[in-house]
């Protein structure tokens, strides 16, 4: 099966094919690497650009401007934040101009900890990126997923927030990719580049097929009675394992991945809370003013009376950066140690 | 792209046509009589902050009446600031849109009421909404001329700015941006020195002796021109904008140019003397060869001061939007 960095190649080059995408840019996207996590390899349209983050967000939004479909990239979350008030003006483009621009353009771009990156490359962006209106976002947990809400980004009128967990880019899939081959051997043969001289590589892509996850619906991967548990990105399949260990031990907790984080589905989580009363909610960015401290005040004040636990939130904790320590990283963001003692003290709490 | 070089200065400012001398000044004094009355209409309470571009109109007229007016990539796109009235009524732009979006009624086309005056914004002919973060439009900017590029014909992509801006990175990207071997852009980038940011003189602020000198790192042709003298103006823009059009290369053009009424209203709008008028030395000059006469001028100015005085009432009637739309236009539909 194909890991996330594949899905997210595959996909556009399914745009660049089939949805008109012209560009794809950003520092180190094109020829000869490909993209520091390989997810814009062999891609026809993708360029490099200078190293210069308001460059590439700046060029994006006038791509969009003029009816282009940029797909732009930053190479690292933790280097948007250079760019916060272009982000905002592709926000408020379309309400500014009271209907008349709009901006079809998608950002891209790793996040959150995992691969030991230290204070500048383990930033999570989903508490700030849901803070600028007028933007979709996304977040991925797995490479179907990636594949499908990137087609969808590839569609949308509206700047889209492609948000990669990084930790999930060299993670293998449990679902097929519609038209991907059966051997994931002959899958990296056709399109992962050689390494050394590349000049004279192409890839082969498969024949792949139109397959778009919807932006703003959610999923339930695991079904449950006592506790929810919600959460997306990296530490998504965590609460899978962590749902999966405590039925084991007789505790029933249902996991929704959000996926889209904005517009999110608020009817699938609410309706997962009316039935077990019980909510956490997971994520890695900062616990202070975090997008889960959203969720946690809808879930108090619309369903009160229905809950049986307040509503929690397992986030990162408030401190200044993630250090290059195992021990550090490991005590900064939630592990699945955390997840699984959260949700079962959750399940256990009583009125 | 060199013109024959004229030994007498005077020769080579030679008057254009007749015609088009007249429609230069026609336009010049429509727009002094918009931003004069958006100033009053502030100063009455019509209004909740003014800026615009009284002293610039010799430069923004000019420029407007050169762009090629439409919608999509064979026409020109332009990245405004917010001081260019002068362009916008150039490009045919009926003054009473921006008395409505100084009075925020709903009828404002730029903005529905959203933004602030001299914030123009109108897809039907390429003009990119007017930002308030200063400089943005000059990391934008090179959007739309990539896509001009990739498109070919001859549209071109046009972004202004002040001088006190340049200090922001969004100029520096600009000029990497447009000027990269492996795809130069045909962006034609302005900066109207008025010598100001608000109330910072560019003395303490600039080491380069010329803005338009910083073009020649880049490789990028470059000039510093009057910006107050129209004729100068439009010859220089139109030299620019050929050489952009058919080599699809950057240029990099400083105007110098007179700002009226200080910054905006935020520095009280009210007139400095001691800055160079530019519809006065043209109307001096339009007197003495006998293009116009004083009586003419005069008449125009009282009609068009008229004309303004009449929309601001209309406008002041017009209904504020209604509350509830501030949910409206969040995204953008498929229809
Ligand atoms: C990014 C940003 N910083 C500060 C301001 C506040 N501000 C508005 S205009 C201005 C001065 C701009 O001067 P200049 O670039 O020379 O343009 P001018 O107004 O003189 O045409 C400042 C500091 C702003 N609007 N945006």
């Amino acid at each position: 099966m194909a890991n996330m960095a594949q899905a997210v190649r595959m996909a556009l080059h399914y745009a660049e094919e089939n949805l008109g995408v012209m560009d794809i840019f950003g520092e180190d996207v094109g020829a000869p690497l490909g993209g520091v996590f390989t997810a814009t390899q062999g891609l026809k349209n993708a360029w490099n650009s200078p190293l210069d983050e308001r460059g590439i967000i700046g060029a994006a939004i006038g791509l969009a401007m003029a009816g282009q479909r940029p797909v732009a990239e930053i190479q690292f979350a933790d280097y948007i934040f250079n760019t916060i008030d272009l982000l905002k003006i592709a926000g408020n483009t379309h309400w500014s101009s009271n209907g008349d621009w709009n901006l079809p353009m998608v950002v891209k771009t790793p996040v959150g900890s995992g691969i030991r990156g230290s204070i500048y490359h383990s930033h999570s962006f989903d508490a700030t990126a849901t803070h600028i209106p007028g933007w979709k976002i996304v977040m991925p947990s797995n490479p179907l997923d990636a594949y499908g809400l990137m087609i969808s980004a590839c569609q949308e009128l509206n700047p889209v927030m492609f948000l990669e967990p990084k930790a999930l880019l060299r993670v293998k899939g449990e679902e097929r990719i519609p038209g991907e081959p059966e051997d994931e051997r002959q899958l990296s043969k056709m399109i992962d580049a050689p390494l050394g001289d590349r000049t004279a590589w192409k890839p082969q892509w498969p024949a792949l097929e139109p397959y778009a996850v919807p932006i703003g619906k959610g999923k339930v991967v695991r079904e449950g009675t006592q506790v929810t548990a919600v959460s997306y990105g990296r530490t998504l399949p965590m609460c899978a394992k962590a749902a999966d260990t405590l039925r084991e031990q007789g505790v029933s907790v249902e996991v929704i991945d959000l996926r889209t984080l904005w517009p999110y589905d608020w009817d699938l989580v609410k309706g997962s809370i009316e039935k077990t009363g019980r909510v956490l909610f997971v994520n890695e960015d900062t616990e202070v003013t975090n997008f889960g401290e959203h969720l946690v005040r809808r879930s108090v004040e619309e369903l009160f009376y229905k809950l049986l636990a307040p509503p929690r939130l397992l986030a990162g904790k408030f401190v200044p950066g993630i250090g290059l320590s195992d021990n550090l990283e490991m005590a900064s963001v939630p592990q699945l140690g955390d997840i699984t003692d959260a949700l079962r003290k959750l399940a256990s709490e009583e009125p | 792209m060199s013109r024959p070089r004229l030994i007498n200065r005077d020769e080579a400012s030679a008057p254009l046509e007749r015609e088009l001398l007249v429609r230069i000044h026609d336009l010049m004094v429509k727009t002094r009589a918009l931003e004069e009355r958006l100033i009053q209409m502030y100063k009455q309470g019509h209004g909740y902050f003014w800026i615009g571009g009284p002293g610039e109109e010799a430069f923004n007229v000019p420029l407007g009446l050169l762009m090629k007016r439409g919608q999509g990539l064979d026409y020109d796109y332009l990245h405004a600031h917010y001081r260019q009235s002068g362009t916008m009524l150039a490009l045919g732009e009926e003054p009473i849109g921006a008395l409505r979006q100084m009075k925020n009624t709903a009828t404002d086309p730029y903005s529905g009421g959203r933004n602030f005056a001299g914030h123009f914004s109108k897809r039907e002919w390429n003009i990119a909404p007017v930002s308030s973060p200063i400089e943005v439009q000059y990391s934008i900017a090179p959007g739309t001329a990539m896509a001009q590029k990739r498109h070919g014909g001859d549209g071109i992509t046009i972004v202004t700015g002040g001088d006190a801006g340049t200090a922001e990175g969004d100029f520096a990207t600009c000029l990497v941006w447009s000027s990269r071997p492996a795809n130069p852009l045909p962006i034609l980038i302005i900066v109207t020195n008025n010598k100001w940011g608000i109330s910072t003189s560019a003395d303490g602020q600039h080491g380069e002796t010329r803005i338009s000198d910083r073009g020649r790192a880049f490789n990028i042709r470059s000039k510093t021109i009057n910006g107050n003298d129209p004729i100068e103006s439009y010859r220089e823009l139109k030299e620019a904008m050929d050489y952009v059009r058919t080599e699809r290369k950057p240029f990099l053009m400083e105007a110098l140019v007179s700002r009226l009424y200080g910054h905006s209203s935020a520095s009280g709008a009210n007139f400095v003397a001691n800055e160079v008028d530019p519809i006065k030395e043209f109307e001096a000059k339009l007197e003495k060869d006998g293009v116009l006469t004083r009586q003419q001028m005069d008449e125009l100015r009282g009609r068009y001061t008229e004309e303004l005085a009449a929309a601001a009432r209309q406008v002041r009637d017009e209904p504020q939007p209604a509350p509830e739309t501030i949910w409206n236009h969040i995204y953008a539909e498929k229809k």
